[in-house]
């Protein structure tokens, strides 16, 4: 095809064009670069790369992130070794190498504010990946499947969103308590707990997208059920799973602090941010630093992902834009 | 459901003098929260290798729940088909297994849609969809894929192929998009293609093409096509023969020239009559009075005679057989040598 507008009919190898074919072709249209991404995804980054609550978000998930893989490039003080905690110096405020003062046990509170990230971040990202796997691929099967299949499954999400949450994870925490699975019985029972939402959104999601033309002309082009499930259903059901996982994330880091504070979650040597805040508790009012320093931190994790996810939301919703 | 019968496809070239496809007293039902609705009500056509059959008929008639039956893409549940054989090349599709029935869709029975823009997978690149049946069905590299898809995209006449390869459905024009879903359901060159309404969401110049390209594309294949419309316009250029269903029946088959010189049952009559035409301008359009019928509660009689400007008494309790007119020709209403003859209501 020539790149000037075609005025004239021009004929092409032994195929000659009617009058009619000539208003079919008109001539390519140069389209300016800015116009490139054009997917869903692909707008979604071009909006998203121009909101200043994803920026910073991105910014404050990216240092939380770097804390929790290379705590020591932030604190050249170890909160596991023992020496570092002298009781003496017990609930002193702030000096110089100890920013944040001295904890209870006289252990440095910023350092061990520090190597608290990583739990929460570790605790936060699987059960986030563990529920929307587990959820999210049951909710695939059952929007899609639809049937008995969907029933079953959707009677069970039931049971389990009937369970208070911080009861049923007390229980669940409670009842494998001796098992010595260290983080992980708080990833468990957050998991348990949660998977049910992702399925919902999921199923939903599918079911929308299921009733949909392409779904069923890809049927007449002879897709199998796999290939309908995994290429054009997930693919456009997958947004609104993104996003809600994005918010959960925030949501598990606070019920992991939630869970230590009680006394079920992460155990001591462990360092947890809500562990912390339960140590500190006491003598609050002697020593509120202790307690402000987790706190602050808590809420900026929680805060940043779940603004994330509102961006991430509000980027993927054309009709938001 | 499980069919039990075994799985032989359709040989390739066909048995004997069977036709490439037949429909043998269809029946389709759908079971709703307000009883029966019963879509389809025996319908019988066929179709042979390089003819195009125009289903005519307006909205709620069954032709495009026909077509879905023919695919095998009805819902089942809350669709039933109680009755009827859906003969390819001999074999009858609702007797084959589900993986069979995947074989013959896209590769042996292809369709287009009404809409090409809702029946494009909107997040992926129209080059990935069409080279998508070729990696599937053929089992070629993703490279290979593409240049088919190319390839395909010239043949239904996309300008500048190869740019536009990366683009999504949505940067299509309307003719455009629709000449896309026409090139993927080409792909797999398939012996039947079923055009569902395929230029009703276009505008009129842009349906011209459409349609031309169509009939381009099966003088080249020898394809049999089904064409869906309630587009009596379009149909004339296009069809050999025409089938008009109304309430879930067969009332007209025809070829297409005698149809349009003399219509044997008085809605094909009315339909031909509300076609706007320049020499009556001015005049008020002519629109068959009433509503179609309630498949959930259809007239009894002859479905269509509450509008029957040839309504006689026994045309509200007996149903009309589908009369043989000749070889070629029937009509469902007692009264066609009436309508025939062009006694004016």
């Amino acid at each position: 095809m020539s790149d000037t507008p075609q005025v004239e009919p021009v004929p092409q190898e032994t195929r000659t064009l009617t009058k009619d074919q000539v208003v079919a072709t008109p001539p390519p249209v140069k389209r300016p670069k800015e116009a490139r991404p054009a997917s869903l995804w692909g707008d979604a980054w071009h909006d998203l790369r121009r909101r200043p609550m994803f920026i910073v978000s991105l910014v404050l998930i990216a240092i939380l992130l770097v804390m929790s893989f290379w705590p020591s490039l932030f604190s050249s003080i170890d909160p596991f070794s023992a020496r570092t905690c002298e009781l003496a110096t017990a609930r002193q405020g702030p000096s110089p190498g100890h920013l944040f003062g001295r904890d209870n046990q006289g252990c440095d509170v910023y350092a061990r504010t520090i190597y608290g990230a990583r739990n929460s971040i570790v605790i936060g990202v699987t059960t986030t990946l563990i529920t929307a796997i587990v959820g999210g691929l049951l909710g695939l099967m059952a929007g899609t499947r639809g049937g008995v299949v969907d029933t079953v499954t959707s009677r069970i999400t039931e049971i389990f969103f009937a369970i208070p949450s911080i009861l049923g994870a007390l229980l669940i925490t409670a009842t494998f308590r001796d098992q010595d699975l260290g983080i992980w019985i708080v990833v468990i029972a957050l998991s348990i707990l949660a998977w049910p939402m992702t399925f919902r959104i999921m199923r939903a999601a599918v079911i929308t997208a299921r009733s949909q033309d392409f779904v069923i002309a890809a049927r007449a082009l002879g897709a199998s059920q796999s290939r309908i499930m995994f290429r054009h259903l997930l693919p456009n059901a997958l947004a609104p799973v993104i996003v809600i996982a994005t918010i959960n994330l925030g949501g598990f880091i606070a019920a992991e602090a939630a869970l230590s504070f009680l006394g079920v979650g992460v155990q001591s040597p462990d360092i947890s941010w809500g562990l912390m805040i339960a140590d500190a508790r006491n003598r609050f009012l002697e020593a509120p630093l202790p307690l402000v320093f987790p706190a602050v931190f808590l809420s900026i994790t929680v805060l940043a992902f779940i603004m994330m996810g509102d961006a991430v939301r509000d980027a993927l919703d054309p009709k938001l834009r | 459901m499980r069919k039990t019968s075994p799985d032989v496809l359709p040989a390739e070239g066909g048995l004997g003098n069977e036709p490439l496809l037949a429909l043998e007293d269809l029946h389709v039902e759908f079971g709703t929260r307000a009883g029966i609705v019963r879509a389809v009500n025996g319908v019988s056509y066929t179709l042979d290798s390089g003819e195009t059959l125009a289903v005519l008929g307006e909205s709620g008639s069954g032709k495009s729940v026909t077509a879905q039956a023919i695919m095998g893409i009805l819902d089942m549940p809350p669709a039933r088909i109680p009755k009827g054989e859906i003969r390819f090349r001999g074999t009858d599709l609702l007797k084959l297994s589900e993986e069979a029935r995947t074989q013959v869709r896209g590769q042996r029975i292809a369709m287009i849609f009404q809409d090409a823009l809702s029946a494009l997978n909107p997040v992926f690149t129209v080059g990935w969809q069409i080279s998508e049946m070729f990696r599937v069905h053929r089992g070629m590299s993703k490279r290979d894929g593409m240049a088919k898809a190319v390839e395909l995209m010239d043949k239904v006449r996309i300008p500048a192929a190869r740019q536009r390869l990366n683009d999504y459905p949505h940067q299509f024009s309307g003719g455009m998009r629709q000449r896309i879903m026409i090139a993927m359901a080409i792909a797999l060159d398939p012996e039947v293609l079923i055009a569902d309404e395929p230029t009703t969401a276009l505008d009129v110049t842009v349906q011209a093409q459409i349609m031309e390209l169509l009939a381009e594309l099966q003088r080249e294949s020898n394809m049999g096509m089904i064409l869906i419309t309630h587009d009596l316009g379009v149909v004339a250029d296009v069809a050999d023969k025409i089938a008009v269903m109304y309430g879930g029946r067969i009332v007209e088959n025809a070829l297409v020239h005698d149809i349009y010189k003399a219509p044997a049952h008085p809605y094909t009559k009315g339909l031909l009559e509300s076609i706007p035409r320049v020499d009556l301008k001015g005049q008020e359009l002519y629109a068959i009075k009433g509503l179609p019928p309630n498949l959930l509660d259809m007239p009894p009689g002859c479905a269509f005679h509450p509008r029957c400007p040839y309504r006689q008494d026994n045309c509200v309790t007996d149903v009309p057989p589908l009369y043989e007119i000749s070889g070629t020709r029937n009509s469902a209403c007692h009264y066609w040598r009436e309508v025939l003859d062009g006694d004016n209501r």
